[in-house]
């Protein structure tokens, strides 16, 4: 059989169900999802890592959330929203803040105290010394909490097919329904290189917007502990 | 409960084939990130190669990975050994990751008295520094355990069975209750399975609890 073929024909690229158009279909959803997402864990993220108080909700979600069946939720909520676009965005949206949350988070509360003092004895008040030292400082965790929404929610975003979502999934699906093997692989290999794209995208974009000033710094804060919540984060991998 | 009180046998049918299918990745996941975690921790090319390359296959979502197995493994598209490679591929690239990280963060001083003692290399890796390096492999395998629990039911979307059975049954018949009852037993299967490792980590361990309780008393 010829595995590849199906991914390789012109004419499935084009069209209102080719491979054009399910791609746009799925970065739609990754898109609001993740836009949905940043607007509530971002300013929660950062209110309860200034504040210190309900840590322990954050990590309990993000804890919770790998242990949480993606499908189990998928289908739950298609049963009482019902089919469309509505249930399947509710469950990718709850499956990407506690990321994001979490990266949020423990990117504020880890900012060194010394820095946050400095901003006092500078005069800077409390929402200064969040919007202009804290924040930036913890750009590379909250990056990185987005990196792994972004791959939960690509990853899930494949599986709400099942409930008749569009995107790429529905070549998986579809091509089950018919026993067309390699419409299911053209639509795996597609997934597998959005995942990948998206995850080096984000990776340049982490580069490019952490202050120079973060990376420079040796020692326990250096460049290698910044990447380390991108692939060690179990977050992503709930899908 | 009436969907569940007349379905036991199924519930348990399903259950010991979703553990069939996510605890013998764990075992060789761990098996083999072993040797690579202690590969990638002695050079640095081995720490850049294996490191990325678990980063990489980590990114890979677990519907494109049970798909495209087939095609490696020159197995039939519902064989079980393609979700059990699957979960396997997950939980190396977790660990080797954690193993690196594990073994570095064990004290120079500690390796130095060993081989001071006369440990030969294999055997300072086995008697000494993998046992430090059991708290936190142990939390790397406790995370990759809970994933790979809840990962299995994904492999139902394509077919295979398991809990993940409920979802797509519950879902196709429209019986809501079996879908939270799925869900409320791959949570309880996760938790288990993470309080089990927990243990079997302190078990492993006994001198990190000899040293709070003298600390405490200290």
């Amino acid at each position: 059989m010829n595995y590849f073929g199906w991914l390789f024909d012109p004419a499935h690229w084009s069209g209102p169900q080719g491979i054009a158009a399910r791609l746009v279909e799925h970065l739609g959803y990754t898109a609001l999802t993740l836009l949905i997402a940043i607007a509530v864990a971002i300013p929660l993220g950062a209110w309860i890592g200034h504040s210190g108080r309900g840590g322990f909700l954050v990590v309990g979600s993000a804890n919770g959330l790998r242990a949480l069946p993606t499908l189990g939720l998928l289908v739950l909520l298609a049963g009482f929203i019902g089919i469309g676009l509505l249930g399947p965005l509710v469950a990718l949206v709850i499956l990407a803040i506690p990321p994001v949350l979490a990266g949020t988070y423990a990117g504020v509360r880890n900012v060194d105290p010394a820095v946050v003092d400095a901003a006092v004895g500078m005069g800077m008040r409390g929402r200064a010394v969040l919007l202009r030292v804290e924040l930036p400082n913890a750009l590379p965790l909250i990056i990185g909490g987005i990196r792994s929404a972004v791959l939960q929610v690509i990853s899930t975003a494949t599986i709400a097919a099942y409930v008749a979502l569009g995107g790429l999934g529905r070549f998986i699906i579809d091509g089950l329904a018919v026993r067309d093997y390699p419409q299911m692989i053209a639509g795996s290999i597609l997934v597998a290189l959005l995942a990948i794209v998206a995850d080096l995208v984000l990776a340049g974009l982490q580069k490019l917007l952490v202050s120079p000033g973060l990376r420079a710094v040796p020692g326990r804060r250096g460049p290698r502990a910044v990447p380390a919540p991108k692939t060690a984060d179990p977050a992503a991998r709930a899908a | 409960m009436n969907w569940v009180l007349a379905n036991l046998e199924l519930i348990r049918e399903l259950t010991v084939q979703h553990l069939g299918f996510s605890l013998p990745p764990l075992l060789i996941g761990l098996l083999i990130a072993l040797p690579l975690g202690w590969l990638a921790n002695r050079t640095r090319t081995g720490r850049t190669v294996l490191i990325n390359l678990a980063g990489l296959l980590f990114t890979i979502p677990s519907l494109a990975l049970f798909v495209l197995l087939p095609i490696v493994l020159g197995t039939q598209i519902l064989n079980p050994v393609n979700v059990i490679v699957a979960l396997t591929i997950y939980t190396v690239a977790l660990l080797v990751r954690t193993v690196a990280d594990a073994l570095a963060a064990v004290p120079q001083v500690v390796v130095n008295a060993a081989t001071a003692m006369g440990f030969s290399p294999l055997r300072r890796f086995l008697a000494v520094e993998l046992p430090m390096a059991v708290p936190v492999i142990v939390a790397g395998l406790r995370v990759a355990a809970v994933s790979a629990i809840s990962l299995v039911t994904v492999g139902s979307v394509i077919g295979f069975g398991g809990l993940g059975r409920m979802f797509t049954d519950g879902f196709q018949r429209d019986i809501p209750q079996e879908i939270t009852v799925g869900i409320v037993l791959v949570l309880a299967l996760a938790l288990a399975v993470d309080g089990l490792l927990l243990v079997f980590g302190r078990v492993l361990t006994p001198w990190a609890r000899l040293r709070e309780t003298a600390g405490s008393t200290a």
